[in-house]
Order: C-alpha cells, then structure tokens, then sequence
C-alpha cells in the first residue's frame, strides 16, 4: 500500500523532499561522496565544514567507536573554500539541495566564506559556530551570544540565502544562544553539535584522540539533542533542525514532537549504511500512517505541553 | 568495536632495504586483501594490508616512508602497538591460474593471497617488481608456497630490467591467465587495467582516517569508499572511476596527481 502521509517538509523558504539530510562531516568532502549521498535518498546534504585555507585536520586516531556512540576529532580537514568550489559546481545539476558548512574565526571571515559558497551555486549557509574541538574555531567563537549575533548578521546582510546557525550543546545557555542567532536574523538553528568527550586507553594509560578531547556523536547523545531542541523551540521562533544520535524514523519523529522541521544524519551512516536515509524516510511513513498524521507539520512541536 | 587494541609486538624482521615486516596475536579471522589500522601511540594510526596470516599471529610488512612508519621501523619485539580491524573487503580468488603483479611494497598485500590460491589448488605466477635489487623481499616465502617467480628491477640489477607492468605484458602475450591480481604504484597498476581484457583486481591505498566508512576521506569515484568499498576493486569498477591511476587525495582533502 502507498504510504498516505506526505514526507515533505520546509525549513524556512527551503523546500525539501523529506527530512532527512546529511549532517556536515560524512561523506561530504568531494562531490562523488555527496552525489552518492543524494542517490542513497537524502533531502538535502550539508558539506564538510569549510574554511578560507586548506587545513589537514589532526594526526589520527580521529574516530572511535565508543559502547554507545562514536567519538572523534578530525580537526576540521578541508581542501579550503577556493579549491572547494570545484566539488560545488559539478553538483550544480542536482536537484536535492547542498548547503554549504563553513567555519571562521571571526565575522569577516565568515562573510568571505559564505560570499564565495553563495556564488558557488549553494541553496543555504550553515556556520559551523559549535564544532567542540578546533582551536580558534567553532566552539571557540560559539559559545558567547553576542559572537553568535555579531557573525550571523554579518553573514545575512552579506548573502541572499539562508543562513542555518548550527550550535553545540557544550554551553549552559543553548537558548540563549538561539536567541542570539534569531536575533541576528538567523533563517534556522540546527542542533545539536557533538558533545564533548573523551576515552583513555587503559593499558597505555592515555587519551586514544590525538587531540584528546573529541566530540561524541550517535545513540548515546540522542536525549541531550532532544532535550536542547526542545528548549530552543521554546525560545525561538525560527525553524530548528535537530541533530545528534538519529538512527531511526522513531528517532526522527522525536527529535519533531520536540520542534525540529528536518533532522540531520551522521553517525547513524555507520550503524545503518548509507541507504539509512531511505530507510528512515520509510520508518517516518510508516510511523505517520499508524498514526494518521498527514503531514510533517502537523508533528513539530507536537510535545510542547 | 571499532578501537585500537594494545597488542605486543612478536617478531620483527628485517625483509630488504628501509622493509620490516612486524607480527602480532591477532586470532580474528582476516581474508587476504584485507588491512589493519596501526596505531602508534602518539605519533599516527595507518592503514596497512596483512602480510601473512596464521591462525593465531598477523603480520604487516611496511617500507619506512613518512613520520609513522619511520616510527613502526624502530619499535622492536615487546613494544607495544595499537590495531583495529581488519577492514575492507579482500581479494576474490578464483580460477585455476591466477597472475599476481606486485610492485614495490604491493607484493606484501599478494603474498597471503598467494599462499591461499595455492591451498587450493591453483598455480600462480607471480612478479614481484622493484627499483632495485636489494628492495626485493619475499621471493623465498613465495617460493616456498611453490608458485612461479619473476622478478623486474628498475635499474636490470636483478631478473628483467623495467617495471612489473613490462614484464606483466610480456607474460600476458605468452600465457593465458583466468585474473590478474595486482597491489603496486596506482599509475603502474592502471596502465596494467589498460592493457588487459582478462579479469582484473587492483588494491588501492589512500590516505585513511576513521577507516569505517564515515569521514569520506578516501573515497573515489562516485562515493567509493576505499576502507569499506574496497580496498580491493575489480577492472569494471575501476574502469569506471576517472581518478584511478590519475590522482589522490591528502589529508586536508585535496587532489594530489600521482
């Protein structure tokens, strides 16, 4: 039987086929990776966070897979905004939008950033305000509001499209941020980011991380993703894409009752295979149907009591 | 889990010039083709093919190249290393005869599939290619697993002077074979993609970091990703994907031609 529920969702002006999209940092980094991405069903793809020079990222280990979850600090690997272009523009066909990650240190470098990934073709920003462990970088600039304001303005009256703030949960005051961002004219806030972590290796008696600390990522951190969206949603009035630890429709409808428009898969690549993106969109079909829910928005928010 | 285990080193052997090969405990099964990510504490991890496979004990078998595996070259018997695997998806070995074109260090990701198809009952030939004579390692073992050898160096020090690839060709007019199975330099192996029409199979090597399919690294084509998808690819696929034999990616995701 065909489903009855229709998968489609928005998240501000941005139409997308279905809720389901790629969280920065998987298979993101070349155009091959994301056009394989698209086949596998995704609304939309969401780049390798990308900066104004190339960066190598930290020596590996990296990534870890932890009892519940995977822990990593790549250290921001990127071929750098000029020679990203090019991975750009041969997605300039697809039809599935690719929104373009960045991360700076400041306001001006966010601006040029987001400027050149505009002209690329890209049909939205996200700045990368909340990445846990680069120095300078992502959490460094996002943990303070005004920062947050400064920047996401400094971005908006600069571009045309939108611009997505994505912000960590590594701070006391996750709506407060928010609301700094929606005051910045932010057009959606995604959260959550990784969560702070680290594992030590008991027989060498040492972090397993190059970089020790690294972000946590999958099952484990799902309630502190569901808990921060909820609490952004209370605050803001923009649209919010929840992120952190979906590995399944269920997850996803969650992550909505909570106040998410869309939701972002990452870890979950690794659990479920790439085709995790069809799935879910099934798993969320069926679960709406069982439900009699026609449509996504009918789901946002729906636990706000 | 996918976590580096701390294992002691067993054995380490010098095979030819800057070429060791190091053993482990690693009771896991590990097919042929397949590779490990070496931890070495506090300097890198790295992809590194099996070598040999015991029942209980693994092997790698590395050339002392860059930071890490200068590093692997000085650990000796009782250091400890970390590993994590095996990864990736190993050789299909059919047919009755099979030819192995090994290029460098590339004859070290053959060997355990070399030693398999002779257990069961195939012949093989195998070339084993250098640039000289004392970077040669492993005709002995492979002798032992009575297959055919030929060697080729690069400056004629020993056996027939050009590269593998050369002396491949020359073999390919003489001899029917049912699969070519070759691990070497990338643009010696496409050049061998090129002029064969029988079935094919090449391991790749690229720059690895979470080695479990999530961080897009390494991955070519159209999201193939050499850690999962790989790192052995068949003459089709590779036919396919226009990077092949052309260029690689560094760590900050860059095109490197080779």
């Amino acid at each position: 039987m065909l489903p009855l529920a229709d998968i489609s969702t928005n998240i501000g002006s941005l139409p997308l086929k279905n809720p389901t999209m790629l969280a920065s940092g998987i298979m993101d980094e070349d155009a091959g990776s994301m056009k394989r991405i698209i086949k596998c069903g995704a609304g939309a793809i969401v780049t390798k966070s990308i900066g104004l020079q190339p960066r190598e990222g930290y020596p590996n280990p990296t990534l870890i897979e932890l009892e519940y979850g995977i822990l990593n600090a790549m250290g921001l690997p990127n071929p750098g905004i000029d020679e990203f272009g090019e991975e750009i523009l041969q997605l300039k066909k697809s039809k599935t939008p690719i929104i373009g990650s960045i991360y700076g240190a400041n306001a001006k470098e966010f601006i040029e950033l987001g400027q050149k990934m505009e002209d690329y073709g890209v049909s939205a920003i996200e700045l990368n305000l909340s990445c846990p462990h680069a120095k300078k970088y992502g959490l460094e600039v996002g943990y303070d509001p005004k920062l947050i304001q400064i920047i996401t303005s400094s971005v908006k009256v600069n571009v045309k499209i939108p611009v997505f703030v994505k912000l960590s949960p590594n701070v006391t005051n996750i709506s407060e941020i928010a609301k700094a961002a929606e005051s910045g004219n932010a057009d959606t806030i995604v959260a959550i980011n990784s969560v702070k972590a680290m594992k030590i290796d008991l027989d060498l008696k040492r972090p397993i991380l190059s970089n020790k600390i690294g972000g946590y990522s999958g099952r484990a951190i799902k309630p502190i993703g569901v808990r921060c969206v909820y609490e952004i949603a209370e605050h803001v009035d923009i649209p919010i894409i929840g992120v952190g630890g979906i590995l399944s429709g269920e997850d996803a409808i969650e992550y909505m009752m909570a106040g998410a428009s869309a939701i972002q898969i990452g870890a979950g690549v690794y659990y479920r295979e790439l085709d995790i993106f069809k799935k879910i969109k099934k798993e969320i079909e069926q679960w709406m149907d069982k439900h009699s829910y026609k449509k996504i928005s009918d789901i946002v928010g729906v636990a706000h009591l | 889990m996918n976590i580096p285990k701390i294992t002691k080193i067993l054995e380490v052997k010098n095979e030819a010039k800057d070429i060791k090969t190091i053993t482990f405990n690693y009771p896991e099964r590990v097919d042929p083709g397949q590779f490990f990510m070496i931890w070495i504490p506090g300097v890198d991890e790295i992809p590194m093919s099996v070598s040999s496979i015991d029942k209980d004990v693994k092997g790698i078998t590395f050339r002392k190249v860059g930071d890490a595996t200068s590093a692997l070259y000085k650990l000796k018997k009782e250091d400890r290393i970390g590993i994590r695997g095996p990864y990736g998806n190993g050789f299909e070995l059919q047919g009755n005869h099979i030819l192995f074109v090994g290029g460098g260090t590339g004859v070290a990701t053959l060997a355990p599939a070399v030693k398999y198809v002779v257990k069961n009952k195939s012949s093989a030939t195998v070339i084993i290619g250098a640039k000289t004579k004392n970077e040669l390692f492993f005709e002995d073992r492979l002798k032992k697993c009575g297959v055919t050898i030929l060697i080729s160096t690069d400056d004629g020090s020993k056996g027939f002077k050009g590269s593998a690839t050369d002396l491949a060709q020359d073999i390919l007019k003489k001899e029917n074979f049912d699969s070519v199975l070759t691990c070497g330099p990338e643009v010696m192996m496409k050049i061998l993609l090129d002029s064969t029409t029988i079935p094919f199979q090449a391991s790749l090597e690229r720059y690895m970091k979470c080695a479990i399919g999530l961080c897009g690294q390494c991955c070519i084509g159209e999201g193939l990703r050499v850690c999962i998808d790989g790192p052995i690819f068949d003459g089709k696929t590779l036919k396919n994907i226009q990077d092949f034999g052309i260029f690689r990616r560094d760590s900050a995701g860059r095109k490197v031609r080779f």
